[in-house]
């Protein structure tokens, strides 16, 4: 069963302890100055981040249909069965097309290194495959951020929204964005107003792209056909008038 | 030029000297400090005019060697043969400096090779990949004719002949995909591509507008040619080449306000922001030399014909810069302007590109078909002979 992440943005308080424990899992460095930063980053893969008297946390939304995956040139991103979405970074050229076509805005670069990677969030994959819940979800200690199978996470979100109704707004951010992703949200404001994107379709966006795409084969084939045939008319014509000795 | 002795110090020289010292310096820094150091590049702004202009512009700008092809080899209009292989070497040279341009940009440029190993054919990218590597080959096949006779290798001349035909209709399938797809690269950024230019249609749009520009650039070329290499401009091949770009540029200006007309776009021209006085650049780029273009005095004055064909040539960039810069700051939350580096590397290429195609055309025969014969002017679409030349 696919694994999810659920953010309950009423219950955070803002402890930092996911950007911590993320860090540390990746062993990135931590301190004061990092956990300022509310940016996401090559050195920073999930970050909390201050509205007013609300949090709202960031981190790779593992999509159904991950954009990135769909755009990679050489295939380094791709969705595991798991739910994570995972980076090879031995297969990336640096494009950063993935980083362009993001709808989440999501993957980092490692602009000052010479042999640059994009980093992001991979859900604690190692983590998850050997039935551990991912670092943030350990180390929160409220339980705004768990984690678990993606059916289970959204039957929990839709029970919280029955129970206290006055509590929050009465959506699960990230069931239908972009086809549906694998990090949830609940929020007591509209989503747009924790700094999340409001404007993004129902549909997995890799469709728009793969339109244009379904159609190199056409071209192909019905443009060999028509060029040639264009080639073989006209050259015809001279032949044909070079034999009647209309053209030298 | 003499031949003798040190090179004349001209004003053209003396920039190019100080663009390829600032791109030497760019790229010593560009090695040395990775992408970071030397580009205004962020997460939230990841590709900028090594993108923008190196690649998309420059991938267009080359569009003039596959068009001509075209009409000369397979609409089989003989006439334009003259200026065949100028158009030829400047896509070919256009190729290979966008290549280069990519391995500026390109995080890890030694593993350019990886998407011919690695597929993912659900990539738009990885398909302009494969396009832009066999079309480069198909090109440097087009061009070998060029060394092949400088040399006097009769035999490989013979093989190449055998497989012109599909080899160059191979050559304008792969254009018609990669010029196309540089637009649709763009069609999975929907909520960051301002309106104006998002659409559905981008692939047609590029497409089209490469044509336009490919033409443009063939009627530029062969007026500095004139010009550096003291041959007659090849007026009538010009200005024939003009009418049929005034007519295409119309259909293009035409279907991009139907566009923006189906989409419900127009009403965002009355909003006072950046895009919309950027769009409108854009436009009157296009649209000036569009009017210019239909008239016969126009298109018979080597001057005004030139000048139309460098208008074409800006909107066209201000086209690709505004899809890929301008157009996507807002839906960024960032604002984008390019580091000097970034501007060195891509003068400095720009520059490259001239004095090669001038040190090639002056040492392969690229011009020579021209010297056969003047070709009779009753040929030519436009009746009357043509009065003012230079």
């Amino acid at each position: 069963m696919p694994r999810a992440i659920l953010y309950d943005s009423t219950m955070c308080i803002g402890c930092k302890a996911c950007e911590g424990a993320c860090a540390e899992r990746w062993h990135l460095p931590y301190d004061d100055k990092v956990a300022a930063e509310s940016r996401l980053s090559a050195h920073k893969l999930t970050t909390i981040q201050v509205f007013g008297e609300r949090y709202s946390r960031r981190l790779c939304m593992h999509c159904a249909e991950p954009t990135c995956a769909s755009v990679c040139p050489v295939g380094a991103l791709h969705k595991t069965s798991l739910g994570p979405v995972v980076y090879d970074a031995d297969k990336c050229m640096g494009c950063r097309y993935c980083m362009t076509a993001c709808p989440f805005q999501v993957p980092a670069y490692e602009w000052h290194s010479r042999l640059p990677k994009v980093r992001k969030c991979d859900m604690c994959y190692d983590r998850q495959r050997s039935g551990k819940p991912t670092a943030c979800a350990d180390a929160c200690p409220t339980g705004a951020t768990t984690c678990g199978e993606r059916d289970a996470l959204v039957a929990e979100a839709r029970r919280r929204l029955a129970e206290k109704p006055g509590n929050y707004c009465q959506r699960i951010y990230g069931l239908q964005e972009v086809g549906g992703t694998s990090v949830l949200y609940l929020s007591a404001v509209p989503f747009e107003q924790i700094g999340l994107r409001t404007n993004l379709p129902q549909q997995p966006l890799p469709a728009l792209t793969w339109r244009a795409l379904e159609a190199v084969p056409d071209v192909v084939s019905v443009g060999s056909v028509l060029l040639g045939g264009i080639w073989w008319i006209t050259n015809r014509r001279d032949e044909v008038a070079r034999v009647e000795g209309r053209k030298p | 030029m003499n031949g003798r002795g040190l090179p004349k110090v001209t004003i053209w020289r003396a920039i190019f000297v100080l663009l390829m010292a600032a791109g030497a310096y760019a790229t010593y820094l560009r090695v040395r400090y990775g992408l970071g150091g030397v580009t205004n590049l962020s997460d939230q702004f990841p590709w900028g005019i090594w993108i923008g202009f190196d690649i998309l512009c420059g991938v267009g700008l080359a569009a003039g060697g596959f068009t001509l092809v075209a009409v000369v080899h397979i609409f089989n209009v003989e006439r334009y043969k003259p200026i065949l292989r100028p158009a030829i070497l400047t896509a070919f040279l256009g190729y290979v400096l966008v290549v280069l341009a990519l391995m500026f940009d390109l995080g890890r440029p030694d593993r350019i090779w990886h998407p011919l190993v690695m597929w993912n054919p659900h990539s738009v990218m990885f398909e302009v990949a494969w396009c832009v590597t066999l079309y480069t080959t198909v090109l440097a096949l087009e061009f070998a004719p060029a060394v092949f006779e400088r040399l006097g290798w009769k035999k490989p001349l013979g093989w190449l002949k055998l497989v012109s035909v599909p080899l160059m209709i191979v050559g304008v399938i792969l254009s018609t995909l990669h010029q196309s797809s540089l637009g649709s690269l763009y069609l999975i950024v929907p909520h960051k591509l301002y309106a104006l230019w998002y659409t559905p249609v981008l692939p047609v749009f590029f497409y089209l507008s490469a044509i336009c520009v490919g033409l443009a650039m063939t009627i530029f070329e062969s007026w500095h040619s004139s010009r550096a290499f003291g041959r007659a401009l090849e007026l009538p091949l010009a200005a024939g080449l003009a009418r049929v770009l005034a007519v295409l540029l119309m259909t293009f200006l035409f279907v991009r306000f139907l566009d923006l007309e189906q989409r419900g776009a127009l009403p965002l021209l009355r909003e006072n922001r950046t895009e919309t006085w950027l769009f409108a650049l854009e436009i009157l780029l296009l649209a000036i030399p569009t009017v210019l273009l239909f008239q016969r005095r126009v298109r018979w004055n080597p001057s005004r014909l030139y000048g139309c064909a460098v208008l074409v040539i800006f909107g066209f960039i201000a086209n690709r810069l505004n899809v890929s810069v301008t157009g996507m700051e807002a839906g960024s939350g960032t604002h984008y302007i390019p580091k000097w580096t970034e501007v060195a590397v891509t003068l400095s290429i720009i520059a490259l590109g001239f004095a090669v195609f001038r040190v090639v055309a002056q040492y392969f025969p690229i011009f020579e078909e021209h010297r056969a014969e003047p070709v009779a002017c009753e040929a030519f679409d436009d009746r009357e002979a043509p009065v003012e030349v230079g």
